[in-house]
């Protein structure tokens, strides 16, 4: 059984509300980026840099990277915690899903770094 | 042997034992993509930093895009983002109680698979197009 678990917020409903509001934002995101790439065509890269100049859009890409993170970190956490226990995996499930989690949030910080560097350090 | 009415862990190996309605396939689905998408995050974060890196970088993006590899990959990020998306919108409609039933849940998996696959050829033609 899964006893220890350390979940984004360590309350599953304030991850539950977390995991609605990111994924509102995401959907926008998304609804909007894939917009302006079909109704830009062929897309030059004054029009791609420009967009990404506008601090609007800088802000907006933030707030969704930040979403991809929060919204990711749970849905891997609820994957690792739903398969990567005793059951499965024996005695060392718990070293297993630890391992896992540390991945998991490498990977978040990293693309969290890696995105600030890229709208602002460019 | 014991019988009480706790509830047991399922063994993986039963699973295939079990009947898997169209409902169940289009929430292991979700997850999937969900999966994918989050190692295609770093596809995504690459993209966007050679794209605006620099007009040279930009162009050369363009022409990893059109390459059949870059198509594929493309092609399948677009469709896990398809997928995740519209199954993600059908999570966000149960929580405002709609198709919460038996037969709204069937409905409503059906349709998650028909609108996505419909998406995911769209994207096809789309990258292909480029």
């Amino acid at each position: 059984m899964v006893t220890q678990v350390t979940s984004f917020s360590r309350n599953g409903l304030s991850d539950f509300i977390v995991q609605r509001v990111t994924a509102y934002i995401l959907a926008t995101y998304t609804v909007f980026l894939v917009g302006y790439l079909l109704i830009s065509g062929d897309l030059s890269y004054a029009d791609w840099q420009m967009l990404f100049s506008h601090t609007a859009m800088q802000i907006f890409t933030l707030l969704a990277l930040v979403s991809t993170c929060a919204h990711a970190w749970i849905g891997m956490w609820t994957i690792g915690t739903d398969y990567i226990r005793e059951h499965y995996f024996g005695a060392s499930a718990d070293s297993f899903r630890l391992i896992y989690q540390v991945i998991c949030i490498l990977a978040v910080a990293s693309y969290l770094i890696w995105g600030v560097k890229i709208l602002w350090g460019n | 042997m014991k019988h009480d009415h706790r509830p047991i862990n399922v063994d993986p190996s039963d699973l295939m034992g079990f009947a898997w309605p169209l409902s169940a396939l289009a929430s292991i689905t979700h997850r999937i993509a969900g999966v994918v998408l989050f190692v295609g995050i770093a596809f995504g974060l690459y993209a966007l930093d050679m794209s605006l890196s620099s007009a040279a970088g930009f162009e050369a993006f363009k022409g990893m895009l059109k390459s059949p590899f870059g198509m594929f990959v493309t092609w399948g990020l677009l469709s896990a983002l398809a997928y995740h998306f519209v199954a993600g919108i059908k999570h966000l409609l149960l929580d405002m109680e709609i198709a919460d039933t038996l037969e709204g849940s069937k409905f409503a998996a059906k349709t998650t698979i028909l609108v996505s696959a419909v998406l995911i050829f769209l994207a096809g033609v789309w990258v292909i197009q480029g």
